[in-house]
């Protein structure tokens, strides 16, 4: 059997995405800038793209700008409000502590410059509490950064009551919507959205291109300067096969978001519910305000690596939050953000279904993680240790 | 390119030499659970030869086949030529480590070292 579950990594593009795609390549090969009428036919498909995207999230086509993905609209985002904000004195910025690396590591490059950063605990959880968002906002705060969903534990955060707390104090709010554009309702008036982050490859959408949607009035920094695509904010010839694609995948994702979600959630309750039988394990991050497709544990006492390359072996694609995975030597910021101590975060296991996923590919993931898992532990000296009761569990 | 060599998920997927061995002659635990990586070694010897050895791993992929090829190398060993063993001698005999992975190497060397230093910390007792 061959599962893939880690959408939360990639997943695989839809057929009607490649069929755009193709589309793109063969019918529409003209320079949107160029004026005869190859070009302006390629320009109004461009337009046309833009249009649907924004009619997705409810922003008009003035507020898309088309990106390489979503790194690059966090990187925009965050250096519009900060020059922005610099410019009324205002160098403060609000965000969690578990965001994805497009974010952080742009932060740590922001205070290198004299900005002063708030990192909102998400406690254990993985849910940011708007007590203490609104206690952290000060006078010289020019933005709040907080992801829509999560992108290890999928933990789902309030973004229209934080949206609506911006709102009031005056502050921009951007949200890293990755993982949620295509998987879950988004408003950016409702939700009183200024700039939001999204990649196409995360909704069966091609890899290597995204967009930034940005409020109007917002007078957004280059990142890369040159001609003047995109209204002159984001320089380089449109990739517009991508764009084409990624308008059909997100119009697809919309379309059946309301039923994929009802399943997968069905599923991913049942995987939650078998995982939950191995002793001394847990599941990180809340239980029901998390993505539909997204099941992330933790097991006591082995290391997430074996976890991922047993797994493999067995047909199903799953990723870590351990150390070993990413080449680093902490585990998962995630995974630490939310209490969990480093000897359990190393033996944690994500698993992003996809839509297609079904009830008998559950019963074999439940079965081979269980399997997995207890090979693991029989030659685990720490397990030894724990079940000996040298060591107190940690996870009960 | 595969993350690690075929020798390297052979002694991952069967392991060598896996368990505990009961009055073991020298045990050897090095490594700490923070950083994701514990060995414990197990050793029987006889007359100065080790006749058995067995080992534990908590840890990634290349710490469980390093420990398996560890056992390996020094199992039918002297003492004195066990003591030699080198990291470099484990990750050479598992064609090679991803760099960030030859910390899993070492380890296996020093649970060896600490086994044997187990050993003869005993022999002196008796």
């Amino acid at each position: 059997m061959q599962i893939y579950a880690d959408n939360a990594a990639t997943t695989k593009m839809s057929e009607a995405a490649m069929e755009a795609m193709t589309d793109g390549m063969k019918n529409w090969f003209g320079n949107p800038s160029s004026l005869y009428t190859i070009g302006q036919k390629a320009k109004e498909k461009l337009e046309e793209a833009r249009e649907e995207i924004a009619a997705v999230i409810n922003a008009s086509p003035r507020e898309i700008i088309f990106t390489s993905g979503g790194s690059e609209a966090d990187n925009q985002a965050l250096l519009t409000a900060a020059i922005n904000g610099k410019k009324q004195g205002k160098t403060h910025i609000i965000s969690s502590a578990f965001e994805h690396h497009a974010i952080l590591h742009t932060l740590k490059k922001l205070k290198k410059n004299g900005f002063e950063i708030t990192l909102l605990p998400v406690h254990e959880n993985g849910i940011v509490r708007l007590d203490e968002l609104e206690q952290a906002i000060r006078e010289d705060t020019c933005l709040v950064t907080i992801m829509t969903a999560n992108n290890e534990i999928g933990t789902i955060q309030p973004v229209a009551e934080i949206g609506e707390i911006c709102r009031r104090h005056g502050v921009l709010f951007h949200t890293d919507a990755v993982q949620a554009v295509g998987h879950l309702p988004i408003d950016v008036q409702a939700q009183h959205i200024d700039m939001l982050s999204a990649s196409a490859h995360k909704f069966h959408g091609p890899k290597g291109v995204g967009f930034l949607y940005a409020r109007k009035g917002i007078i957004l920094q280059n990142l890369i300067e040159g001609g003047a695509q995109e209204r002159g904010k984001r320089a380089g010839t449109e990739n517009l096969p991508g764009i084409l694609a990624m308008a059909v995948a997100l119009k697809e994702a919309a379309a059946h978001m309301t039923q994929n979600n009802a399943h997968m959630t069905e599923i991913r309750d049942y995987l939650i519910k078998g995982l939950s039988e191995i002793p001394h394990s847990a599941l990180n991050g809340d239980a029901k305000q998390r993505l539909a497709g997204n099941v992330n544990f933790s097991f006591e006492g082995i290391e997430g690596e074996g976890i991922l390359l047993l797994l493999d072996q067995k047909g199903i694609s799953a990723s870590s939050g351990s150390a070993c995975t990413s080449g680093a030597l902490d585990p998962s910021h995630v995974l630490l953000a939310i209490g969990r101590i480093h000897d359990v975060a190393h033996g944690s296991l994500r698993l992003s279904i996809g839509e297609d996923i079904t009830k008998e590919e559950a019963d074999y993931v439940i079965a081979s993680v269980k399997e997995v898992v207890a090979h693991l532990r029989s030659f685990s000296p720490v397990w030894r240790d724990l079940t000996e009761g040298k060591k107190d569990f940690i996870l009960k | 390119m595969a993350l690690y060599s075929d020798k390297v998920m052979d002694h991952f997927l069967q392991p060598r030499n896996l368990g505990t061995i009961e009055n073991a002659d020298g045990v050897g635990e090095v490594g700490n659970a923070k950083c994701g990586d514990i060995m414990k070694m197990y050793l029987k010897i006889d007359d100065d030869i080790i006749t058995d050895v067995k080992f534990e791993t908590f840890g990634c992929a290349s710490a469980i086949a390093s420990s398996s090829m560890a056992t390996e190398l020094i199992k039918g060993q002297r003492v004195e030529d066990a003591m030699q063993l080198t990291n470099k001698a484990v990750a050479e005999a598992l064609d090679g480590l991803p760099a960030y992975k030859m910390h899993c190497s070492v380890l296996a060397e020093e649970a060896i070292q600490a086994a044997l230093e187990d050993y003869h910390n005993k022999m002196e007792q008796k």
